[in-house]
Order: C-alpha cells, then sequence, then structure tokens
C-alpha cells in the first residue's frame, strides 16, 4: 500500500459531491443507460425527487421517520480499547444501531417516503445480505405500501435469518436462480421486473448504482451519516475534523453517504472493497445496471461474478460517482481479504464488544492493516462508518471459527 | 426534400424496397454461436424468406431479456462464444442476400471501444446494429461513429416513450425503428399486447421508415395481427426457445415458413 499516490489536495472542485452534472454524469461516468422503457420511469423518478428534495415538508416528514423510526441520529463511539491497541484514535459512526441494523434503512425510507408522494402502491427491490431487502419490507410495512425483493438463490442459502424476517414483515421474496445467483443477478432480475411494473411500482435501489438519478438520490439519502458524523467529529475531535474517513464499498452507499459529509474537508476518503469485488481498484470501464462505471470484466467484456464472504460486497462494480473520485484521487480505494475481514470482526467483537456485519468488518480490517504497517501514522484520528451488525452473519461465522 | 431512400443506408434501402412491394417483413433472431454449427441457421432462416436476420452477440447480463433468451445467451457463452468468434464465423459465410443485424447491450459495444466494435462488424459483413441498453440520449457517442463505418444503429420505441422522443428516436433511427410491442422483457406470450397498435400508429405518423413490432410475437396468427399495424416483425424467443429444444435448421425454417405464410396473406392495413 505505501505505493500509492500522494494524497489530492486541496479538494478539487468536482470533488466536493454536489449536484452531478447534466445527464447525470461524475465526471465520465454515471447518465442513464437504461432501456427505453424505463427512461421515462427514470425521469418521473428524478423529477419526483428533484421536487421533494426542495420541499421542507418532505424533508421534514423524512427527518422524523429517521428519527422516530429509525432511531437517528445514531452515535459516534470512540473504539477506546482498540484504538489503544492500534495507536490510532477510532471513532466509529453506529449505523448498525439504527432499526433494521444497518445503513440501508436511510435510503428507504427517503425512497419509500418518495414512492408514497408518486403514488406508487408497491417497491420492488434487489438485495444481497438482506439488510436492504429487510429494510425495504420495513418501509413497506410501516407507509401501507406491497414489497417485492429479489435475491439470489445463494444469498437466500447464506442470509436465512434475513429471508425470514422480510417474509415476517410481509414482503414477497423472489428467489433468483440465473448467473452467480447472488447480488448482480438479483439486480438484473429486478430491473427486468421494473420493465413491466413501472405503472404502478417504484423500484427502490439499494446502492448508489443505476441510472440516473438513483446514484446521486441514494447518495443524497445516505448523507445523513456524513453530515451527523461531521457535527459529532466537530464536538469531540480535537482536531474537529478526522485526519481519515473509512468505510466499506459494496455499491459504495454507506461510503458515498459517509464521504458527502467530508468531501469539503482536507480529511482522506478510503473506501474498502472486498478483494473478491473490487470494482473501484481493478474494474474497467463499463455499463451495467444503467450506469456508466467501472466493472469487473474478462477479456471479451463479460461481467465476472464477485467472490465475497460478505453478502453485500459480492457485486462486481461499483457506484459512478466513486469511480468518479478514483479518478479525481479525492478517495482511495483498498481491498482486504475475506480472511482480514473476518479477523477483524472477531477483534472488534473481543475490544468493543460489537459484532460487525462482515461487510463493515472490511473497513476496519483495512484500519488494522494501515495502522500496523504504518500508513496511518501514529495518533491520527479516524472516523469508520460501521454500515451494519452482525447477527445476520452469526451462521456463516459459526462455520469459520 | 431528400429522397428518403437515396439518404438510407443499405439495411433500409433493403427493407424499404421489400416493403414497397406490399411484402410483411420477417426478421427472426439467433443468439450467436449458440450451437456449434450456428450459422446453419442463418441460411435457414434466408431460405424460409427472411428479410433480415438478427445475430445476437450474447452477454453476461441481459437485462432486458426474458428466460429464453438469458438461458441462450448463457448457453452460447459457456459454449465459449464472444464478439470475436461470432464475427470471424459470420465472415466466413457466402453473403446470404440478407441484411444482417447485431443486437447486443453497451458493454460490449465499449469493451473493444465504439469505432473498434463497429468496423469489426462491417468487415464480418454486418449492417446494422440493435443496443437495448443505449436510449437515444446517450446515443451520441455511437451515432456518428457507426454512421461512418456503415453501420446503421436501430433505435427501440415502446409503449411508455412520449410522442416528442418517439419523434426524435424515429428520426435518429437507422435501418428501421425497433417498436417495443409491450412493457415488459423479450419472451414468448399468448397474445399480441394491446399497446403494440397504438405505438405503431405513434411511429407512423412521425417517420416513414420501416417499422418493425418485436417481443412477445411468437404464432403465424400473432404476426398477421402484428401485421395489420406495423411493416413486419422481429421473432426472437420463438426462435430460441426451439433453438433450445434441440430444433435444427430445417425445423427452424418450417417454422419460420409459417410465419412467412402469414405475412404473404392479404389483409387489410390501415394505411
Ligand atoms: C451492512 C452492510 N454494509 C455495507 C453494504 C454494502 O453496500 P453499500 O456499499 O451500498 O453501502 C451492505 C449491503 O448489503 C450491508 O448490508
Amino acid at each position: 500500500m505505501r505505493e500509492m499516490l500522494p494524497w489530492r489536495e486541496p479538494v478539487p472542485l468536482d470533488g466536493t459531491m454536489g449536484e452531478p452534472r447534466a445527464r447525470g454524469r461524475f465526471g465520465e461516468y454515471g447518465g442513464r443507460y437504461a432501456p427505453e422503457s424505463l427512461v421515462e420511469a427514470c425521469r418521473e423518478v428524478d423529477e419526483a425527487f428533484r421536487e421533494a428534495w426542495a420541499d421542507p415538508g418532505f424533508r421534514g416528514a423524512l427527518a422524523r421517520l429517521l428519527a422516530v423510526h429509525a432511531g437517528r441520529p445514531t452515535p459516534l463511539t470512540p473504539a477506546r480499547r482498540l484504538s489503544e491497541a492500534l495507536g490510532v484514535q477510532l471513532y466509529l459512526k453506529r449505523e448498525d444501531l439504527t432499526h433494521t441494523g444497518s445503513h440501508k434503512i436511510n435510503n428507504v425510507l427517503g425512497q419509500a417516503l418518495l414512492a408514497t408522494r408518486m403514488g406508487r402502491r408497491r417497491l420492488i427491490a434487489e438485495t444481497g445480505a438482506g439488510q436492504h431487502g429487510v429494510a425495504t419490507a420495513t418501509a413497506a410495512a410501516l407507509l401501507g405500501l406491497e414489497a417485492t425483493v429479489f435475491m439470489g438463490e445463494r444469498d437466500i442459502e447464506r442470509q436465512a435469518l434475513n429471508v425470514f424476517r422480510m417474509r415476517m414483515l410481509g414482503a414477497e421474496v423472489v428467489p433468483v436462480t440465473t448467473g452467480s445467483r447472488t447480488l448482480k443477478d438479483a439486480t438484473s432480475e429486478a430491473m427486468r421486473h421494473w420493465v413491466g411494473a413501472s405503472g404502478d411500482s417504484h423500484y427502490c435501489i439499494g446502492s448508489v448504482v443505476g441510472p440516473d438519478p438513483y446514484p446521486w438520490m441514494v447518495r443524497e439519502f445516505q448523507r445523513i451519516i456524513g453530515d451527523e458524523a461531521r457535527g459529532q467529529c466537530a464536538a469531540e475531535l480535537r482536531t474537529g475534523v478526522p485526519d481519515y474517513v473509512v468505510a466499506c464499498v459494496g455499491g459504495g452507499s454507506n461510503a458515498a453517504g459517509t464521504f458527502a459529509g467530508f468531501a469539503d474537508t482536507p480529511a482522506r476518503l478510503v473506501g474498502v472493497e472486498a478483494e473478491g469485488g473490487a470494482g473501484a481498484a481493478r474494474g474497467r470501464l463499463g455499463v451495467l445496471h444503467g450506469c456508466r462505471s467501472l466493472f469487473l470484466q474478462d477479456g471479451d467484456g463479460q461481467i465476472t461474478q464477485a467472490h465475497s464472504i460478505a453478502a453485500g460486497l459480492d457485486y462486481p462494480g461499483v457506484g459512478p460517482e466513486h469511480a468518479h473520485l478514483r479518478d479525481l484521487g479525492r478517495a482511495r480505494y483498498v481491498t482486504v481479504t475475506d480472511d482480514e475481514a473476518v479477523g477483524a470482526a472477531v477483534r472488534l467483537a473481543r475490544t468493543e464488544g460489537i459484532v460487525p456485519a462482515l461487510e463493515s468488518a472490511h473497513a476496519l480490517a483495512w484500519v488494522i492493516r494501515a495502522a500496523g504497517g504504518g500508513d496511518l501514522s501514529a495518533g491520527s484520528t479516524v472516523l469508520m462508518t460501521l454500515s451494519g451488525r452482525g447477527d445476520k452473519d452469526v451462521s456463516t461465522l459459526k462455520e469459520l471459527l | 426534400m431528400t429522397n428518403p431512400t437515396l439518404a438510407a443506408g443499405a439495411v433500409e434501402r433493403h427493407l424499404r424496397a421489400r416493403r414497397d412491394t406490399g411484402r410483411g417483413l420477417l426478421m427472426p433472431y439467433v443468439t450467436g454461436g449458440i450451437t456449434p454449427g450456428w450459422t446453419d441457421y442463418l441460411r435457414a432462416f434466408a431460405a424460409a424468406g427472411a428479410d433480415a436476420i438478427e445475430v445476437g452477440l450474447p452477454f453476461s447480463d441481459p437485462t432486458l431479456d426474458g428466460v429464453t433468451i438469458q438461458q441462450a445467451s448463457e448457453t452460447a457463452l459457456a459454449r465459449g462464444a464472444s464478439t470475436r468468434r461470432i464475427l470471424a464465423d459470420l465472415s466466413g459465410m457466402p453473403d446470404l442476400g440478407v441484411p444482417l443485424v447485431a443486437s447486443t447491450y453497451y458493454n460490449l459495444v465499449l469493451h473493444d471501444g465504439p469505432e473498434a466494435f463497429c468496423a469489426a462488424l462491417r468487415r464480418a459483413g454486418v449492417g446494422g446494429l440493435i443496443v437495448p441498453d443505449l436510449p437515444v440520449h446517450e446515443a451520441d457517442e455511437l451515432t456518428d461513429v457507426a454512421a461512418a463505418a456503415g453501420i446503421e444503429l436501430v433505435l427501440l420505441a415502446t409503449p411508455a416513450t412520449p410522442q416528442p422522443r418517439l419523434a426524435e428516436i424515429s428520426c435518429r433511427s437507422r435501418g428501421f425503428v425497433y417498436a417495443v410491442s409491450l412493457m415488459g422483457t423479450t419472451g414468448e406470450r399468448a397474445a399480441l399486447a394491446a399497446s403494440a397498435a397504438e405505438l405503431t400508429e405513434r411511429i407512423r405518423r412521425v417517420t416513414d421508415r420501416p417499422v418493425l413490432l418485436g417481443f412477445g410475437i411468437s404464432t403465424p396468427d400473432q404476426a398477421r395481427e402484428a401485421r395489420r399495424h406495423a411493416d413486419g416483425v422481429v421473432v426472437g424467443a420463438a426462435v430460441m426457445r426451439r433453438v433450445l429444444d434441440g430444433a435444427g435448421p430445417d425445423e427452424l425454417r418450417a417454422f419460420l415458413a409459417t410465419l412467412r405464410q402469414a405475412l404473404d396473406q392479404e389483409c387489410d392495413r390501415p394505411r
């Protein structure tokens, strides 16, 4: 990791994570590469979101739902024992403490409220780890909507607890049996379904991917993570702003929401991908699921299957804004292995009494490695988003430990 | 006014000429590389009276395709099919006298780069290109490059497309306008969608380019019905289901002949 390029400072204007440029572009990435059948539906979502986001009534209603239903704001927890061992000051933004147990609820409450405003009666979603599916099922129940969740057969096996939760919440879970039977294929199937259902259903995408306006809209709904953390850091940290801001990256929504709160500061932004799903670190320019971004591909241009112990990071691409932040040098993308993530999960459990989601454990694994290897200088302040809790991964961990 | 026939490319000229004889146009689809001798299907299609042939370049994530073409894509890829190999197979074929139109997802175009991709199509004798996940507002990157390489970029129109956009699509499409008959993915359906008639009527209001209806058309009756509204039909999943079930070129030729016959029957066309 030492040979990495120097950090790009000051922040380039274009990297402050504002509104995308015309036609949903983040640099050369993004756009609306949707089949013609969905272009009108995307336009409707775009128009509705712009109106809603400028409407204090909508913002107020969402803020209230986030407070009374999801339990926001979430705390900033100093990881005291682990910090001492690592020689850095580590703070955890506790998205694991939200209702449903991950940051996914922030985005879903926003989109579900938008769907009701648009007169839709049903939510369609894809899910990998099941966290986005559970959040969607929860928001649907709360707002009186129906929910249909597409999930790869392989993920249904490894995240059985979440499948049960979704069904208990009244959602229909549709197994996807094509391709790698994970998140990529669940997303394809949800899009196919949306083509025939756009009249009465809203496609509630779970990360900062998909056709414009989704990458931007989902980041805006997730920016509450970064905005809250910014204020909490200002109050708690001697330096006001942390030296490093770290989050795991599947599609990239918890990272985008976290980064958005710090993009205009000197904080160094680090996105941590799974070794086997490193779209930002190893992807090539391509178009998938409605946007132009970086994707893992073979020599013929076929999308390759991702492999990660964390179902939520098992995606061969990354959101377009991350691709852009990478090109700008504003954020850096690194990878960790399954073993490192499992080790980090155990370490957090034993030093801080927190069992993290395996996705979030990836972010921690990088912090541990970088502190040990000297990439994080002694005494650095590090803000890490703990995107979710580990209950869903207990059966996976049980087999390994 | 410029003469549209003179301005048109070879695929469009061919389709216009056939249409002007009163013939209903038939464009069957085959997934490239689906079987070892897959180009025999092309010969069979031509012999059955196809007016153009669509050759799918399989992609790992065909997000606008239903189960049949998904399966066909997976099968072809598992056999080692790739853009390069499929185009090499086409290059080795004698001219069938029927224009070839490639169809694929945009990732495969970007992978080679639009220029190299279109040049390779041209070298393989392909005249047109359909990219279902490249809507008109994102197509700038490809339109001029395709035109310069002599590739006619066909755009799709759907029942959800508003009228002003439909006019833009019809104007910028080359070869023909691909009318997506219904709001859904490719795949066989029990009946022609009701939305097909309204869509083709709306397209006709803004262009005299050939209009082919596709998605779901699976039987001679449906082809006959489609012919009442459009200049012709695209038949994909109904062909590929038979291929996946093991039907050889002769059986496909017989099946397409029934569609050909249906399209040739006199019908009371609205215009
Ligand atoms: C707990 C948790 N963290 C992270 C992710 C990855 O998603 P993203 O990169 O969009 O935050 C997931 C996805 O399922 C998740 O459940």
